[in-house]
């Protein structure tokens, strides 16, 4: 009873504080000066259409690393929490696979045992529908990626749109083998490749993460804004084989 | 007025979040819960960043550089919430996959099976 009430106090105290920054605020008439200053000199400093984009990967580009770095953090977690980290459990597992193969971890030898929710397979028109559609999405995703500094997109979308590609296939055919080690190395040259090319903008240009040391280019074409492009692929091949990756530790086939 | 309109939803949503969280015993529903939160946070962010009657700060045929700061939204917080949607998602999956090992070791899916983390 005294933990409810606590409860009710809490949130409506917290509703209280909320109230005057939901109704108290006006639409803003003009940017903050620090927006601003974004806005008006992106084009000239590093000749990106996508503002935010300037912001994501010039601009903020150390808070991005470590955001990604973040995301690196949170899907080993994913991959040790789904993949016992304990050798002699993963032993016994791998042991018991044969008998009931209900806890392979991908899954391949998850039929043997028979085990009573089997799961249903993908349809004949799911499975014809994701072989069709992948390569659609996989180039949608590199487009999205590519095109981050031109067109409302980037490294991070492209590579969720890329995962769920993979997440169709997985849909389709549980058992779908993926190229583990295609995956890791994808993640980590592209992560290494990452720090690589801000180490590189350290040396040539004005600072950790800068992508002038590549000539602007033409304002709006596919290869300007120095090595915005580059860094924003990085990030989505990295963002992809990650999630790629989550989902496929995630998945149970029995 | 859109503003306050988002921010209300932003707000209903964290609150309703933060009420989940605070009584629900269900893993599942705990990082439920912790998504409405996320996406609550999320809304207010990208909401306090509007500006009256402003667009998506993209240069293109419609929108030319110059005198572009009447025309644009704040693209700060836009940067911010296009990070954290992903790491978000990351995150999610990462407590999913924690309640899937509890309910392994636990046959529970109750916090209060995980007797570790009482104080």
């Amino acid at each position: 009873m005294i933990k409810r009430l606590l409860i009710i106090l809490t949130l409506t105290a917290i509703a209280f504080g909320f109230y005057p920054l939901a109704w108290g605020v006006e639409d803003a008439r003009q940017l903050s000066p620090l927006a601003a200053g974004y806005v008006e000199n992106s084009v000239e400093e590093l000749g990106t259409s996508n503002v935010v984009t300037a912001i994501v990967v010039s601009y903020r580009g150390l808070d991005t690393l470590g955001e990604v770095t973040v995301l690196f953090a949170a899907a080993a977690g994913v991959t040790l929490l789904m993949t016992s980290g304990n050798p002699e459990r993963r032993k016994k597992r791998a042991a018991s696979r044969g008998k009931d193969g209900k806890d392979g971890k991908d899954g391949k030898d998850g039929s043997e045992g028979g085990s009573d929710k089997a799961r249903r397979q993908g349809s004949e028109l799911l499975a014809a529908g994701a072989a069709f559609l992948f390569p659609i999405i996989w180039l949608f995703g590199i487009y999205i990626f590519i095109h981050g500094h031109l067109t409302p997109g980037g490294g991070f979308q492209g590579g969720v749109v890329i995962a769920s590609a993979v997440l169709l296939i997985i849909f389709a055919d549980c058992r779908q083998e993926l190229g583990h080690t295609v995956l890791q190395l994808a993640e980590a040259l592209s992560g290494a490749a990452y720090v690589g090319v801000g180490l590189l903008g350290l040396w040539m240009a004005a600072g950790f993460l800068d992508p002038r040391f590549l000539a602007a280019g033409e304002f709006g074409e596919l290869f300007s804004a120095g090595a915005i492009p580059i860094i924003y692929s990085l990030i989505g091949i990295k963002v992809g084989a990650e999630l790629t990756g989550i989902v496929d530790s995630l998945r149970r086939c029995s | 007025m859109m503003t306050q309109i988002v921010l209300l939803i932003g707000f209903l949503l964290s609150l309703t979040g933060l009420w989940g969280l605070m009584t629900r015993r269900d893993l599942f529903r705990m990082i439920i819960s912790f998504s409405l939160l996320d996406t609550g946070v999320h809304m207010i962010m990208v909401g306090i960043g509007y500006v009256k009657n402003g667009t998506a700060p993209i240069f293109d045929e419609a929108l030319a550089p110059a005198g572009a700061v009447e025309k644009v939204v704040d693209p700060i917080p836009s940067a911010l919430v296009l990070t954290a949607i992903v790491i978000g998602l990351a995150v999610t999956a990462l407590m999913l996959s924690y309640a899937v090992r509890v309910y392994t070791a636990r046959k529970s899916l109750s916090v209060e099976a995980v007797k570790e983390l009482r104080w």
